[in-house]
């Protein structure tokens, strides 16, 4: 039986090879994933640990706020001079240096713009003479309060050359330093990976970047020689208690790495759940061909059983089939994944100017992809291995023919699981906790099977609806009637496209409802004429002078201008964020805040106004008191005087100027702008451009500009997300490629007797085209109608996010009906050629 | 020894295809087989022609030649006054659409269509419109009437062979081509087939090329021409199944080597009439 098999499955390569390339493709995403963040994750540690080499002992101030990764940028704490000569008094120090380093060092380029950052950060930092594997290329370091030094990465992005006066961004509004030096790091590197830094002198430093003076990051401590490091680190920890930490250098290089792991691991899930939706579309792929293989061979399966092979055998034979596919994808998916992650690790090196770590196979690649290959697989062609062994031995006898067995039990299954699916949807979104994420995706899960499964019953009306677009030719009404012929066929494939295109257009929902709610209120609500704010970016909020208010005001057409300032702050220990405005009346106003208890008058001092969401979940009520912790200060107390409706576009804790001090960027970030009657609007924005001159990141917007900006974040992740989807839509299209090309081999002599009754090449490529069209097109309508579906179910479980409106992205929807036919058109090429070169005469006696 | 060329009283004005000295040879070398060794022949508008011989004996290529169906190795082809030498796979094509009908031993249909679609599948693939009242002669003649909107696995086999002939006979082909076309009909079936072929010819002129191995479906043709081994070895006008069966059999005895007699067996063929052959059959 074993070597029957082996036969028959050489004998059909090109099945072998459709269906054995999902498996591969998605294989290969899954090892290419652990492959690229092992990689990544190694170069990280060794960057990391020569950073730390000269460091025995680290010491490290708590961070101020504590927030994950995940959810932010945590404030880092602060040392005192002080604790710096209390560590150079433990006995076994040879040397302390203090460090000053903090994200948000923003140098005006060449250009006169802000040099971007698409994420790492940009260090504004203070000289501590070449130590820590620095070395300088160019010049020197700065020694008066007017010089900076810059590493390379930052010098070749801005273009900035030694002797160049150069406009810096800090917590402080724009200063003009002399660039005196660049500096990289040993091994040839022009940066600690893809870090922007600047070097200032430490007094200017601590002042700009820290608005200590006097402060310190953290304590680079070096041993005296005979000393261990962590003998050295616990006397300095007794020595300074528990206010802060105390690592070796490698414990805190492990530190630092293990934060970046943490990022890394995240960002491999996301890959491997793209992943996964691939080889969910795989398994169709396979379950397909699987039931044509054995439909195709009923004839052959009835006469082993006939010749006296029990059920058992039949089966095996079918499975061993899949394992012989499922181990070949596995090993080849395996190997392209090593070379795609590799590939991919060292893009991702070279753009982040990060030493790339040699390319190893983790453990996990190799585990999870002969488990994924070979599990998807078997699981995929265990229904046709059973369907196989339920060939009666008659069938030997009789037509080959593939019954039209009722789809009545599929329907029924189909119906049930879907409303399943539907439901732990819909409770999912009803419900907090731990087990959402779990209900969503096993509802998403099931949503998928059960409409996979009511599928062929849709197939038919739909098919032939769809198809009556094509009946205007006989070709076309030749492939529509094929692609209606196999409803099961035509829909399990169609049913794999659905996957991916229903998570576009999900996600497209749900982000286009958000951007239509948030737009929606903020049509009405936004009453101010012009907002002044700059992009956000981790560690940096972009501000402005706030000496230039009083200037702004006078700007003439200009009616008034609300200044409002932002920092993180932890109330009643809650990680939060903390805004101060110069003027609440007005920006109730310019927002059309309504007030829900109490008074929204200009907090005092000591006093601060929150939203009813917030209050209701704090427990807070006008006159209650909450402890407010900002960055720089100490906690105080805080007592509620007003509470306002949350805006779907504004909420959080307004406070008076009073908190400004304690804030990191004690400067304003946004501002609030209502033009004089009868304004110039040109003249007055361009009024106020003017004065933003040295403050490159601020945008001077009217409120449709503001927002369109704002809102443009989604339309990337949605690209990155349709990206990722890519690879689930080009199985599905194998998916198409293989149904077609196997229908063209079982009509090999339908097709030659079209072709003697006079059907032209060029027409029977046509018919194979529409077949398929006809075929992607049904997969998008699937996917679609899931898709809005499940958006929409998004939509009502977020509704108290202020998702008011459900927002269906239609001409989106129409790109992704005209991108099927096309995908149709594409996957009927290869099949369509084979088709159009059938030799009638071969065809006839084609058995 | 070479092959005969039959004499026909409507030689030239009236053929509807033709073929002279055509040669077939498949594969070369060790594998060579030389299906067709210079056969000529011609037939008449307007006429039943069956093609009889051994299994083997290049019945089937000789059609697929003439039909187009498959490439001469040598040798001229018209159809009507089209030559179908040099023609490509768009003029095969056309040729096909307009001058040639089929007829297969089995799987004639296209299981998607219903009957009258697969009837009118040539005339809606050429893009022409079917003859309302032709097309109503044609479902008489075959006598379809009932079953016009059944999909062929809702028909029996002599049902479904009877939607094919009327498919071949609605666009009016210049001649149709039938390849054992009763090959897998019980003998009613196969007769009502062959009547309406025959109807068709003597009713409506249409030209028809049957390959068969049944001496009486044979004897349902004006002219039956016998095949051996690549060649025309034989002929027989207005045939009954007697003369056919007894016709047969004298070949047999003489391309059985031991019987083989000196001369070439066809040439005292053509004046044999059909009923003196009347006899031998009923052994
Ligand atoms: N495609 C081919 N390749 C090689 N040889 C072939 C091919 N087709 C036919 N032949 C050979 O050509 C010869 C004639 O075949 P043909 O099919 O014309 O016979 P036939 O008279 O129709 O026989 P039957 O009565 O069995 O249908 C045979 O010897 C056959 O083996
Ligand atoms: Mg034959």
């Amino acid at each position: 039986m074993l070597r029957a098999t082996l036969k028959s499955l050489l004998a059909r390569k090109l099945r072998l090879v459709l269906s054995g390339l999902a498996v591969l493709l998605g294989v290969m995403f899954v090892s290419g994933s652990f492959v690229l963040t092992d990689a990544l994750g190694r170069s990280f540690d060794n960057m990391f640990s020569s950073a730390m080499a000269e460091t025995d002992v680290l010491v490290t101030a708590r961070p101020a706020i504590d927030v994950s990764e995940l959810e932010g940028e945590s404030v880092p704490g602060m040392l005192a001079a002080a604790d710096r000569d209390a560590v150079a008094a433990v006995p076994g120090v040879a040397e302390v240096v203090g460090v000053v380093q903090a994200d948000g060092a923003r140098v005006i380029g060449t250009d006169g713009k802000v040099v971007a950052s698409f994420g790492p950060p940009r260090f504004g930092a203070n000289w501590t003479g070449e130590t820590g594997g620095l070395e300088l290329r160019e010049g020197r370091g700065p020694t008066s309060a007017d010089e900076i030094a810059v590493n390379v990465t930052l010098a070749e992005l801005s273009k900035l050359k030694v002797g160049d006066r150069v406009g810096v961004l800090t917590t402080q509004p724009k200063k003009l330093f002399t660039l005196v030096g660049v500096f990289g790091y040993e091994g040839g590197l022009p940066g600690q990976g893809p870090v922007h830094e600047v070097r200032f002198t430490e007094p200017v430093a601590q002042e700009l970047m820290l608005g200590a003076p006097g402060a310190y990051t953290s304590l680079s401590v070096t041993a005296a020689p005979g000393t261990d490091p962590a003998a050295l680190r616990d006397a300095i920890k007794s020595r300074l208690g528990d206010k802060y930490v105390v690592q070796t250098g490698q414990e805190a290089a492990a530190a630092i790495a293990g934060d970046f792991k943490t990022i890394l691991s995240l960002f491999n899930n996301i890959l491997l759940g793209f992943a996964g939706v691939a080889l969910f579309v795989g398994t169709f792929l396979i379950l397909n061909t699987f039931s044509i293989i054995v439909a195709q061979r009923t004839r052959e399966l009835a006469l082993s059983r006939a010749l006296g092979a029990s059920r058992r055998q039949v089966i095996g034979s079918v499975m061993v089939e899949a394992l012989a596919i499922g181990l070949l994808a596995s090993v080849l998916g395996l190997a392209a994944g090593v070379g795609v992650g590799a590939l991919l690790a060292k893009l991702a090196a070279d753009f982040s100017s990060l030493v790339l770590a040699s390319i190893s196979l983790p453990l996990a690649a190799v585990i999870s992809a002969f488990a994924v290959g070979i599990g998807v697989t078997v699981i995929a062609a265990l229904l046709p291995a059973l369907r196989a062994s339920r060939v009666p031995p008659v069938a030997a006898l009789q037509e080959v023919a593939t019954p039209d067995r009722p789809l009545t039990r599929l329907t029924v299954s189909g119906a049930s699981i879907g409303a399943l699916g539907a439901g732990a949807i819909a409770f999912g979104l009803a419900t907090s906790g731990d087990a959402v994420m779990w209900l969503l995706l096993g509802g998403v899960l099931a949503t998928f099977i059960g409409v996979s499964l009511l599928s062929p019953v849709l197939a038919r009306p739909v098919v032939s609806v769809l198809g009556r677009l094509f009946s205007w030719s006989v070709p076309g009404r030749l492939g529509r009637l094929n692609s209606g012929r196999n409803p099961r066929r035509t829909a399990i494939t169609a049913a794999a496209l659905m996957v991916g295109v229903a998570l576009i257009t999900g996600v497209n929902t749900t982000i286009s409802s958000a951007d239509r709610s948030l737009r929606g209120d903020a049509e009405t609500g936004f009453q101010a004429d012009l907002i002044i704010s700059g992009q956000e970016s981790p560690g940096v909020l972009p501000t402005f002078d706030e000496a230039l208010l009083p200037r702004m005001r006078a700007v003439p057409g200009i009616g008034t201008v609300t200044a409002e300032y932002n920092d993180q702050a932890l109330i009643n220990e809650e990680p939060s964020w903390a805004a101060a405005v110069t003027d609440l009346p007005a920006v109730v106003r310019d927002l059309s805040l309504v007030a829900v208890a109490g008074s929204l008058a200009q907090p005092g001092p000591g006093e601060v106004v929150v939203d009813d969401q917030n209050a209701t979940e704090a427990g807070l009520t006008v006159g209650s008191t909450v402890t407010v912790k900002l960055p720089k200060g100490e906690p105080a107390s805080y007592r509620i005087s007003g509470v306002y409706q949350r805006a779907p576009f504004y909420g959080g804790y307004i406070f008076g100027t009073d908190v400004v001090p304690g804030m990191r960027f004690p400067q304003p970030s946004f501002a609030y702008v209502r033009l004089a009657d009868g304004a110039d609007d040109a003249a007055a924005r361009k009024g106020l451009e003017a004065l933003l001159v040295d403050s490159p990141e601020m945008l001077v917007e009217d409120k449709q500009q503001y927002l369109d900006r704002e809102l443009g974040e989604g339309a990337q992740l949605l690209l990155m997300i349709q990206i990722l989807l890519g690879l689930a839509i080009v199985i599905a299209v194998l998916g198409v490629i293989n149904t077609l090309a196997l229908s063209v081999l079982e009509r090999t002599r339908e097709l030659g007797l079209l072709r003697a009754i006079g059907l032209s090449r060029a027409a029977t490529m046509r018919m194979i085209t529409v077949e398929a069209v006809v075929i992607t097109v049904f997969g998008v309508l699937l996917g679609v109608a899931v898709g809005i579906g499940l958006g929409a179910a998004v939509v009502q479980g977020l509704a108290d996010e202020g998702l008011s409106t459900l927002s269906i992205p239609w001409p989106a929807i129409g790109l992704y009906l005209a991108a099927g036919a096309a995908l149709g058109v594409l996957a009927a090429v290869l099949p369509a050629i084979r088709a159009a070169r059938i030799n009638v005469l071969t065809a006839i006696a084609h058995e | 020894m070479t092959s005969p060329v039959i004499d026909t009283p409507a030689a030239g004005a009236g053929a509807a295809a033709r073929a002279a000295d055509l040669w077939k040879v498949y594969g070369s070398g060790e594998a060579q087989v030389i299906a067709l060794r210079g056969v000529s022949v011609e037939l008449e508008r307007g006429r039943f022609t069956a093609i009889m011989g051994p299994s083997g004996s290049g019945k089937s290529t000789l059609m697929h030649c003439m039909a187009g169906l498959d490439s001469a190795t040598r040798g001229h082809l018209t159809i009507g006054d089209t030559a179908l030498n040099g023609l490509g796979d768009a003029g095969l094509t056309r040729l096909r659409r307009e001058k040639v009908g089929f007829i297969f031993q089995q799987f004639n249909l296209l299981p998607t269509l219903t009957a009258e679609e697969n009837i009118l599948l040539p005339l809606a693939i050429a893009g022409r419109k079917a003859d309302p009242q032709w097309f109503q002669t044609v479902i008489d003649t075959v006598g379809l009437g009932d079953r016009l909107g059944h999909r062929p696995n809702q028909l029996s086999g002599g049902q479904q062979q009877r939607v094919a002939c009327a498919r071949a006979l609605v666009s009016q082909p210049e001649v149709i081509f039938a390849d054992e076309p009763t090959g897998n009909l019980d003998s009613r079936s196969g007769a009502e087939i062959l009547s309406f072929l025959r109807r068709s010819v003597t009713e409506h002129g249409q030209t028809i090329v049957m390959v068969t191995h049944d001496a009486n479906a044979a004897s349902y043709a004006d002219r039956v021409i016998f095949l051996a081994d690549g060649q025309i070895v034989d002929e027989l006008l207005e045939p009954t199944a007697d003369a056919v069966l007894d016709r047969i059999k004298r070949l047999d005895v003489m391309s059985s080597p031991t019987a083989r007699p000196d001369g070439p067996p066809g040439q005292r063929t053509v004046e044999d009439s059909p009923s003196a052959t009347a006899t031998g059959a009923t052994e």
